[in-house]
């Protein structure tokens, strides 16, 4: 959605092309047959290859087609560079647990793990994810069988309205798995970059606190 | 954001020359923190970004008899949580500790933390075109400046965003700068850039040019170090001000020693009023407030900014006191 309506901004500052715009509006009737073909300019995105010399460079434009490794299971999607790994994992992979609120690294709403660490997924493009461990709210518990961070979030109620929730969950974990025995301050800290507008903090700091006992056997 | 290119490299060598060829056009990335926030508000708008992170050997890291050797995209989190540089170059640590958030340490790098651009809301502003985006007004003079310079303003009035620049310059860091023609190695004082040198960027680094490491000498015996940062928001945020200060004792008197300020100046600032005042002598809560004074002895606030001036002062008195462990 949102490259859909970049596009549409580049078109008001005018400097896109006039294929690009009519891309952006989405309905041209009598040339939408011309522009599939013309747009489908598609590269294999890998991780970075081993270097033929020294001189070699590696360039992705138009769409590409990257390979992701999220929660256990390879995954491609047709992107362009510019398209973030949040917009990837809910417009492409249909993974819509990490939210899309503020959209510049300051809510932590799209907080995913990133090699067991927690990353904005706002924050890095899906090409630059390439190669590494991703994990998704939906990739540490479900429903049924949830986590012990998502079962004391559940048992501490810790949320309100609930969109900030996935991205807590994904804090605590990660800090569950770092500390298994963390104070206050510790989860403090580890979910200073969210954001609950609804303000439950003591609940969700309770809620991590509990896991953690839970986690150890306590 | 804009279409752009996305180019890996697959040496320094192919960095620096996509770089320099494309000019203006291309855009270095790194962890991509404060880039990526740029190009969404369409304040950078690069044809091109060159990823670093494919060009081998920038993510080391070493800490030895002759100090630290860092690479630029060496994490936050990394630094922050090293337990060489929070035993021996504790300001770095504190400081890395406290830029951004969890998820930001992660991605962020040390090289992204020195040449990130400024944060005047004026700048962030898609439609501003201040003097730093090639407008000819600083809006910041007559505007809503409450958090910007107080030293070192003018004709921009910016604030140096980083953190470890200031822990850095206290602990004499240099960086080792790679570009098409030549490596050079600049202490980080002379890295950054008043406004009236060139408005348009912070740093002395020319086209196609990328800081390949970072170089920190290991302390002499009795240094000590600490980063203080005062802060909007406790959770996370830029410094309102915040001092570097660097002593090292001898009998308990200081021998040698270096303040360094954040959030106060368009480049992280040196102090050698407040230095003047700590050299030679033992660190009481009365010498440690002069050098908190000499320090802000020439602030010039602009309408809204005057309480930087009293929080500085005893942010280098707090600071100084810290550091000695009085």
């Amino acid at each position: 959605m949102s490259e859909e309506k970049n596009d549409r901004l580049e078109s008001s500052n005018g400097d896109v092309s006039r294929r690009q715009f009519l891309k952006g509006l989405g309905g041209g009737i009598a040339v939408t047959g011309v522009l599939a073909t013309a747009t489908e300019t598609e590269t294999e995105a890998h991780p970075a290859p081993e270097p033929a010399s020294a001189s070699a460079v590696q360039r992705l434009r138009g769409k590409v087609r990257v390979r992701l490794n999220i929660n256990g299971q390879e995954m491609t999607a047709l992107v362009e560079p510019r398209t973030t790994l949040l917009n990837t994992l809910r417009d492409h992979l249909d993974l819509t647990g990490a939210k899309k609120v503020c959209d510049r690294g300051s809510c932590g709403c799209c907080t995913v793990l990133v090699n067991d660490k927690p990353v904005y997924s706002c924050m890095m493009l899906a090409v630059d994810a390439q190669g590494k461990k991703i994990t998704t709210v939906e990739g540490l518990g479900t429903p049924e069988k949830m986590s012990p961070v998502q079962e004391a979030f559940v048992e501490h109620d810790a949320l309100m309205c609930g969109f900030c929730t996935p991205g807590f969950v994904v804090s605590c974990t990660a800090l569950l798995q770092k500390n298994r025995n963390p104070s206050l301050e510790d989860v403090k800290k580890a979910c200073s970059g969210n954001v609950c507008r609804c303000g439950t903090y003591p609940h969700i700091f309770e809620a991590a606190l509990a896991a953690a006992k839970k986690m150890r056997g306590a | 954001m804009k279409s752009f290119e996305f180019v890996n490299p697959a040496s320094l060598r192919s960095a620096i020359s996509t770089l320099a060829s494309a000019g203006e056009k291309a855009k270095l990335l790194a962890g991509g923190i404060d880039l990526l926030g740029e190009m969404k508000d369409y304040i950078q708008q690069p044809d091109i970004v060159v990823n670093l992170k494919t060009v081998p050997g920038l993510n080391r890291l070493t800490a030895d008899r002759r100090g630290l050797r860092i690479g630029p995209l060496v994490t936050l989190t990394e630094i922050a949580e090293h337990p060489v540089i929070r035993a021996n170059y504790t300001a770095l640590a504190e400081a890395a500790e406290s830029v951004g958030t969890p998820q930001i340490r992660n991605v962020g790098t040390i090289g992204g933390n020195l040449c990130q651009r400024p944060r005047c809301w004026y700048y962030r502003d898609e439609a501003v075109v201040c003097l730093k985006k090639g407008g000819s007004v600083c809006y910041a003079v007559e505007g809503e400046n409450q958090f910007n310079a107080v030293l070192g303003g003018g004709p921009s009035w910016i604030v140096h965003p980083s953190d470890c620049a200031p822990a850095l310059i206290a602990l004499n860091a240099s960086v080792e700068i790679t570009g098409p023609q030549r490596r050079r190695v600049v202490p980080l004082e002379k890295f950054f850039t008043l406004p009236t040198q060139n408005v348009l960027q912070e740093t002395i680094l020319e086209s196609g040019e990328i800081v390949t490491q970072i170089i920190v000498p290991a302390p002499a015996a009795g240094t000590r170090s600490h980063y203080m940062k005062v802060r909007h928001k406790e959770s996370f945020d830029w410094a309102l001000s915040g001092a570097a200060v660097m002593l090292q004792l001898r009998n308990r008197r200081v021998a040698a020693c270096r303040v360094v300020l954040s959030g106060v100046a368009p480049i992280p600032w040196r102090s050698p009023e407040a230095e003047a005042v700590l050299r030679g002598k033992a660190v009481t809560p009365q010498v440690a407030m002069q050098a908190g004074q000499a320090a802000m002895a020439k602030a010039r606030p602009l309408g809204k900014n005057a309480y930087k001036v009293p929080l500085t002062r005893n942010v280098v008195k707090l600071a100084v006191l810290k550091t000695a462990g009085v």
